[in-house]
Parts: C-alpha cells; structure tokens; sequence
C-alpha cells in the first residue's frame, strides 16, 4: 500500500483530489480556494507602507496563512515519508533540450544546475528565481488569482474572466517555455 | 467626471480579496487547524502528482506530456460539479451557514497580469500553491523566490493606480 503511495500520483488521480479542495474549503468555513492572497496578506502583515491594497485588517484572512503554512509542511512530509525512490522520468525531447544548456543532472523534482543558492549567483540564476518570482507576486496579484484562484476556483463557478485569465497564464508561459527560456538558459 | 472615478475605483478594489470571505460567526483559534490539514493535504498532492515539478510545467509548455492538463482538467471537472452541486442541494457550511460565492469581475489586469504570471509560471516551473511546497520539501532557495513574489505583490499595490484595469 505504502509502496504504491510512494510513486508518482497519476492524473485522474491527483486532479480530482485537488478539484475536492473547493467544496472542502467552502463546506469547512465558505472559503474561497485561492493561493496568491496569502502574497497579500503577508505584505499586509509585514510592509503595508500605507498602501490601499495592503491596508485592511488581515486578521480576518488568516485562515488563507494557516492554509499555506500547511501547504509547506505537506512538501516536507511527502519528501520525509513519501517520496519515490526512483529518479523523475521525463520526456526524451526535454532531456536533449536541456543537456543543450548543460543541464544534465536529472534528478528531484527542480534541476539543482539551475535552483540553488550556488546558481543564484549568476546572471540566469538571478533572472530565473529573483526575477521569474516577481513576475508570480506582481502578474498573480494583477490578474486578481492564480493557478488556484483563477484556473480552479474560477472555472469550476464558471466565471469568465477567469477563464481569460487562465488562457493568458497559457500564453504566457508558452511564450516564455519556447521563445525566451531557450535564450536565457543559454546565458 | 466625479461618479466615473467612483466607479472605476469600485472596479479596482471589487479585484481585492479584501472584505470576502467574511463571516459573522467568530471561532476560537483551534478552528484554523483544519486550514492546516486542508493545506497539508493539498501540499501532499502537489508533490505527489509532481505539479511542483520544473521538468512537468516545462513539459506542459512544450506540449510533450498531457499529465498537466489531465491534472487542471479534472480537477476543474470535480470543481464545477461540487459547485453545482452545492448550489443545487443548498449545501450548508458546518457552521450552518448558507455558501457564498465571489464573482471576479472582468479587468485587464487579467490579460497583462496573466500573461506577467505565465512567464514567471514558465521560468521557475511553479505557481504560488508549489513555491510553498518547494519550501517545505528542503529547496531552501526558493525562499528567494518567494520573496521576490511578495515583493513583486508589493509593487503591483504600489503602482496599481496607475496600471491599466
């Protein structure tokens, strides 16, 4: 049972599961699933400078850094007592592009080449974790959601400004993936 | 001249998640422990079908596996019925409360903001929901990602009076 838990959840598995988070959070307290607030939040919290968007009483939405403070020790039980023994497979085309750049160790979940505290001193390093997650806080807090907020949350209520916005996230990242990614894995 | 400042500015905020989710009942603190157990759960599912992983997004966005959008697709088709659902049977909360959803209105922060959001999506291969995992499974540098989307946040409450919404 253990073992088969160990392995790498298959879609039709995973994605209802994660689809169950709506009603569960509606039904425990009338939340709306969303991750991106928690970025506000903590601005409220820890910087507000007066600022409109981060001047209200975040206390009221703790419940939303409760949420992602579990998210975090998810990650850690699964790497603690969950995690598959076996390297990730990924696709043979991915595996060639990336060898291109020099990326050649295939292991874990994120390219240890290019996430670590020794490639955030390059000019990539710096452009790929500092940049691309300023990108996430100011892009997710503009469109209104993210992944959760908009993809999961919005869609399943069938709104249709979140489904332009994740048709947007699609463009977006398809643009980046294909056409500048290549260049900046090249520096 | 004066109402249409009003309502553009109604516009604006309506996109904040400021003042939803609010509810008349008060709880002790310990009833945010089962927040804590909805995030682990969730936490565990991202690590295990791997959508924290860089290689699964960059996979996504070459169009080379279909385990991503298997993932959004049925969890969008769990979503939408649950809400249904909800809607039809009039489920209560277990508080007894009536559910309440939020509409998103339209903005165009929706177009650049989500296509801002696709390229930080594409670059560091995860969304807020996984930077937090990616934390919590040892990837200790990802907390300057991390910041470096709260700052990001920041700045979009800086300047959002003068972006286009």
């Amino acid at each position: 049972m253990l073992e088969s838990i160990k392995h790498p959840w298959p879609w039709y598995i995973a994605g209802p599961l994660i689809g169950l988070m709506v009603p569960l959070l509606l039904i425990i307290g009338n939340k709306s699933f969303g991750i991106s607030s928690s970025l506000q939040h903590l601005c409220a919290i820890c910087v507000p400078a007066n600022i409109p968007l981060f001047s209200y009483d975040w206390k009221k939405e703790i419940w939303n850094l409760v949420f992602v403070a579990g998210i975090l020790l998810g990650g850690t039980i699964s790497i603690q007592f969950l995690a598959d023994p076996h390297p990730i497979i990924i696709h043979q085309a991915l595996r060639t592009e990336l060898s291109h750049y020099g990326v050649t160790e295939i292991s874990g979940l994120l390219p240890n080449q290019l996430f670590s505290w020794s490639a955030l001193l390059t000019l990539k390093g710096i452009i790929m974790m500092v940049f691309g997650g300023f990108m996430i806080g100011f892009g997710t807090r503009y469109a209104g959601g993210c992944t959760s907020g908009h993809s999961i949350m919005g869609l399943s209520t069938l709104q249709w400004s979140s489904l332009l916005a994740t048709c947007c996230f699609m463009v977006g990242g398809f643009i980046m993936a294909n056409l500048i990614l290549p260049f900046i894995l090249s520096l | 001249m004066q109402t249409k400042e009003t309502h553009t500015d109604f516009k604006v905020r309506s996109l904040d998640t400021i003042g939803t989710n609010e509810s008349v009942l008060k709880h002790k603190w310990y009833h945010n422990l089962k927040y804590l157990m909805a995030g682990i759960l969730f936490g565990i599912l991202l690590v295990k079908s791997e959508i924290v992983s860089w290689y699964r997004i960059q996979e996504m966005f070459r169009l080379q596996s279909f385990h991503m959008y298997g993932v959004i697709g049925s969890a969008v088709m769990v979503g939408i019925v649950s809400v249904w659902m909800i809607k039809k049977f009039k489920i209560k909360t277990i508080y007894g409360e009536p559910i309440a959803f939020h509409p998103k209105p339209f903005s165009q922060g929706q177009i650049y903001g989500g296509l801002l959001f696709g390229f930080g999506w594409a670059i560091t291969g995860a969304c807020p929901g996984p930077l937090f995992a990616q934390i919590g499974m040892g990837a200790t540098v990802i907390v300057v990602t991390f910041l470096s989307a709260m700052a990001g946040t920041w700045v979009y409450g800086l300047l959002r009076e003068k972006l286009p919404h």
